[in-house]
């Protein structure tokens, strides 16, 4: 019984990973770029529906479709200001700068709420289920967050493969040139894949802050670069790949912390990172791409 | 002689190598000689190790990320084995090795070698994989060493050298000294770092990758970087040639790491954590990728500037990401340069005019 | 274009060597110059900004009553993004201003960078909340506001052995952090010595620390009816809400970390109820009124925690040092820093985080550790 309430632990903390794997992965796959900035867009995103709910006093669904609202629009300034003029130049190049973006959204954070942490109220208002005489406990924010990724990777799932716009997506994810011979506009299809992302960051933000109540200026950063983790294991650029890489990297966190050492799981984490990919150099789901010369 | 000198300097190479060891020389000569005419602030004169320090790393990773064309996150990984490295010896030899300079330099190669054998082994798996893959694999170890610094206890007695993983492993006799206390890291330094001495270690590192590129090693390495597959299909051994500069980067990256460890009193686990390697990676690509000379002055002046800014309060942090992003649009963007280009040119145009109108008017 | 960049760069840096230099100013007798260092930017800003608010408080007071001809204080702050090495840095700024007294820094890793530095400069050092005990060792001219770790591990030991309030112990700590660390040792040691024992202690990383329902799950698997927290609240919200969450209801036992839980925005203050905390300072005592609501004034509401309280006293213990001993703005750093060390041997100061305070001679503040427990949202003195 024990094992399976640190199961649910490990699938709860992985289900907020997969989510922000979604959005990272999703960037990655088309824009070819690691938008460092994405935790911090997440950041943002937990602080709109935070100012939503206890400022305006507005339901909690308000407050997310606010917060992506604003996350899309800030995903889209940042696409356009800071990335665009570096498309087809060094991905390096691009990295920095997203780096810089991210400095930028934390600092600016840090000046419009303060440096206080502040404690977000779940979104989930419905009691915890307790099975086995109350040995197991599952908490509404598990299963909203299970649910709700387990949506998004579906509707990116049928949105890539089957909508106009994702298949423009995965044309300009193949060979950038062609697909622009083909009349595809390829600076339009990647900042509406800014757009997606981001405001799946906001959505990602708040289920964060309803399981991990702590919201700060540095929110995003650390599960940011956990969920960038996540989507590699899955395989960076496939949409189920980031799905499974979130809560296998939950769980193996989670069970490391419990049976191993809690000093050391931070290791354990990233040394299981780095014998996936020794064994499947592309992660679990991601296709192995033969290099032409 | 004069032969000689214009061959050499006719050279690009050579002549892009004289001028980037010259800009190094005369800039250490100029600060010398202000802080020996003691009109320096305190401030300029704390800056000078870490500088020194920050150029090495900066060079090195661009060994790696420029020239061989591997992108690294975990750069600040090296630094940190060098530097608790550097810490452990330079305390266990305080007493068979009075001279400071000479205990610092063996400190330093010791250092640089645990981080060069770090290298070796995590060059292993690390170079196996390509591209964004290499990257996250470097930022695991990088966060693996971190983590394991931070749990690290070594300790100095009557009794010899103690070392454990976990708190309270270590028990010390009176007298006794903790060198290394997990969390806390390194506390009570002797600070042996000079800026002299980070002047030579900059000369070194130079040394070391200017001969290392310019070599017929450094054309297949760039030839590696440039298109992997021809270079294999003409006979180049890729993953030597990776390893090779991958253990170079690591080595100079952990002597870098002591000459920084030894200039503080207290070092932590946590300051080797991803934010620093993402720094020295902003020194290279701000530099320009395999420009040395780039390396060393984005480097100095990207370490100073968000100190300069120090009069701005709330908003030093965030203008110094602004700062960045202007910077990196600025040196990158082929639209941004476009358009400066005009600027430019639009400029020129109208001073010329503006000098004919004059001339005809006269 | 690259030529372009390289001059622009050299601009950049002559710009910045300037900005380096002549800064110093001439001292005027009537003012002396304090200055501080502490995060006001990134993960741990919170502490960093608490403490420079409460030390403005308190300079504003100083200045406000001191009138035309009293003694006037002149006061800078650093960021030092709770890094050694910017620390470092921010100290010499400070220098280079012409700082008489250090008061700083803020978290216990710059403090032990800051440290020898100022035994070298013979400059006077008072931290208002660096806590390590290796902080007032590492020199006779340094001195702490705040309790030392182990000692108040081991207080926050005896009281819950004299109290009686736990059976089986669980501890859970932030093994990145040496203050929770410290806090921790202090307290298996000190229950060791009463025969306490502990049933789990387990651990969490400045990494990880953004999921703690594995800690919490293992000391209720432990049967734990008393969980010891060495940490700051920030993590302890997170700690009472999953516990919440889980229908987890052991004896929650905090340090002084812990004190500022109640006003943190959005938390929902039920959850702290029964919470016992080890706090010097208390925002409901009377006494603490005034300074309350300056700091609400200065914050945008927020109100203070211990963090803002020793930056406050701080400031008040080394102005009347000052005054006590004669020294003034025209005096040099190094005497006025052998006359506080003289002075602080033997005094007595009555401050916000307590009262009759006296420094023993390596710096340690010896005042009584006060424990409260939250009842109906407000502290209550146990």
């Amino acid at each position: 019984m024990q094992i399976l309430q640190y199961l649910i632990n490990g699938i709860s903390i992985g289900a907020v990973y997969a989510i922000i794997a979604l959005g990272y992965t999703m960037v990655y796959g088309i824009a070819k770029m690691l938008n460092f900035a994405h935790g911090d867009v997440i950041m943002v995103g937990a602080y709109i529906s935070f100012c939503v709910t206890n400022y305006l006093g507005l339901p909690a669904i308000v407050s997310i479709l606010a917060a992506m609202i604003v996350c899309t629009v800030l995903g889209i300034i940042i696409e356009a200001l800071a990335y665009k003029p570096l498309r087809g130049t060094s991905s390096l190049a691009v990295l920095i700068t997203a780096i810089g973006v991210s400095y930028f959204l934390q600092n600016a954070a840090q000046l419009i709420w303060g440096s206080a942490p502040k404690n977000f109220t779940s979104i989930v208002t419905f009691k915890p289920f307790s099975l086995a005489g109350g040995e197991l406990v599952i908490t509404g924010e598990v299963i909203i967050t299970i649910v709700i990724s387990v949506l998004i990777m579906v509707g990116l799932t049928l949105f890539t493969g089957k909508t106009r716009m994702g298949k423009a997506m995965r044309a300009v994810s193949e060979d950038r040139d062609a697909a622009q011979l083909m009349g595809i506009n390829v600076n339009q299809t990647i900042s509406m894949t800014f757009a997606i992302g981001s405001a799946l960051a906001a959505v990602a933000g708040v289920l964060l802050c309803s399981t991990v109540p702590t919201l700060m200026p540095t929110t995003g950063s650390m599960p940011g670069i956990r969920a960038f983790t996540a989507a590699v294991i899955g395989g960076i650029g496939s949409i189920p790949g980031a799905m499974l890489g979130g809560i296998l990297l939950g769980v193996i966190e989670t069970f490391s912390k419990k049976y191993i050492s809690t000093e050391f799981s931070d290791a354990i984490v990233f040394a299981v990172l780095i014998l996936i990919l020794l064994v499947k150099p592309a992660g679990l789901l991601g296709k192995q791409v033969q290099e032409k010369v | 002689m004069k032969k000689i000198w214009n061959k050499l300097w006719n050279n690009k190479n050579t002549r892009t190598n004289l001028i980037t060891y010259l800009v190094v020389i005369v800039a250490y000569a100029i600060m010398q000689t202000l802080y020996s005419m003691g009109i320096l602030s305190s401030a300029m004169k704390g800056y000078m190790v870490p500088v020194c320090a920050y150029i090495s790393l900066a060079v090195s990773l661009n060994l790696l990320v420029g020239i061989c064309g591997e992108l690294s996150l975990g750069h600040a990984g090296f630094m940190g084995i060098g530097a608790f490295t550097g810490i452990v010896v330079a305390a266990l030899l305080e007493t068979s090795i009075p001279n400071e300079i000479l205990r610092l330099t063996v400190a330093m190669f010791a250092g640089g070698t645990m981080a060069g054998v770090f290298g070796f082994f995590i060059g292993i798996p690390a170079l196996r994989l390509r591209g964004d893959y290499l990257a996250i694999v470097t930022l695991a170890f990088g966060e693996i060493l971190k983590n394991i610094f931070g749990n690290l206890y070594i300790g100095l007695d009557a009794e010899g050298f103690h070392m454990a993983a976990s708190a309270g492993k270590v028990q010390l006799l009176e007298g006794g000294k903790m060198i290394l206390d997990g969390p806390v890291g390194a506390t009570g330094i002797n600070r042996l770092s000079t800026f002299p001495m980070g002047f030579v270690l900059i000369l070194f590192t130079l040394f070391v990758v200017l001969n290392l590129i310019n070599s017929k090693e450094g054309r297949a390495i760039k030839a590696v970087r440039d298109n992997r597959i021809a270079a294999e299909s003409v006979g180049i051994n890729v993953t030597a040639f990776r390893m090779k500069a991958f253990v170079v980067s690591a080595f100079l990256a952990g002597m870098a790491g002591v000459l920084f460890g030894l200039n503080m009193s207290s070092v932590a686990a946590s300051k080797f954590n991803f934010n620093t390697s993402i720094n020295i990676l902003v020194f290279v690509v701000l530099g320009g990728m395999g420009n040395i000379l780039g390396s060393i002055i984005s480097a100095t002046v990207l370490y100073i500037l968000p100190e300069a800014m120090r009069g701005l309060d709330d908003l030093r942090m965030i203008l110094y990401a602004v700062v960045l992003i202007i910077v990196m649009l600025c040196t990158w963007s082929p639209s941004v340069k476009n358009v400066m280009q005009r600027i430019s040119a639009a400029i020129r145009d109208k001073v010329s005019r503006n000098k004919k109108e004059a001339g005809t008017n006269e | 274009m690259k030529k372009v960049f390289a001059l622009v760069m050299a601009a950049m840096m002559v710009v910045a060597m300037f900005a380096g230099c002549g800064s110093s100013s001439s001292a005027d007798a009537g003012t002396i110059k304090i200055g501080m260092t502490g995060p006001l930017t990134g993960g741990a800003a919170i502490y960093g900004t608490a403490v420079e608010a409460g030390m403005k408080i308190a300079v504003e007071e100083i200045n406000a009553a001191a009138g035309e001809d009293g003694l006037k204080i002149a006061f800078q702050s650093q960021d030092d993004e709770h890094d050694g090495e910017k620390a470092l840095n921010a100290y010499n700024t400070l220098k280079d201003w012409g700082m008489q007294f250090f008061a700083g820094a803020v978290t216990t890793g710059p403090c032990l960078q800051i440290a020898p530095e100022t035994v070298e400069d013979q400059i006077f050092m008072m931290t208002p909340s660096g806590s390590s005990d290796k902080i007032a060792n590492s020199g006779s001219n340094i001195f702490q506001m705040c309790f030392t770790d182990p000692n108040q591990g081991a207080s926050a030991a005896q009281l819950v052995y004299d109290q009686q309030m736990a059976t089986t112990i669980g501890i859970i700590y932030d093994n990145s952090d040496d203050y929770s660390k410290g806090l921790m040792q202090g307290f298996k040691t000190k229950a060791a010595e009463l025969g306490m024992e502990i049933a789990i202690e387990t651990a969490f990383t400045a990494d990880n620390k953004s999921d703690l329902s594995t800690q919490v799950t293992q000391c209720k698997d432990a049967g734990c009816d008393f969980v010891f927290l060495p940490f700051y609240y920030t993590e302890a919200a997170q700690v009472l809400t999953y516990a919440d969450k889980i229908g987890y209801e052991p004896t929650f036992f905090g340090c002084d970390g812990m004190d500022g839980i109640l006003s943190m925005e959005g938390f929902d203050t039920s959850l702290a109820e029964g919470l016992a905390l080890m706090t010097p300072f208390n925002p409901d005592a009377p006494e603490s009124q005034e300074f309350v609501a300056k700091y609400q004034e200065m914050m945008n509401g927020e109100i203070p925690n211990q963090f803002a309280a020793d930056g406050y006293d701080v400031i008040y213990a080394i102005y009347n040092a000052c005054v006590a001993t004669g020294v003034d703005g025209a005096t040099s750093a190094a005497d006025a820093c052998a006359k506080l060390e003289e002075y602080f041997a033997s005094c007595t100061f009555d401050g916000l985080t307590g009262t009759g305070m006296t420094w023993n001679e390596a710096g340690m503040i010896s005042k009584i550790p006060a424990a409260v427990i939250i009842q109906d949202g407000k502290y209550v003195a146990m």
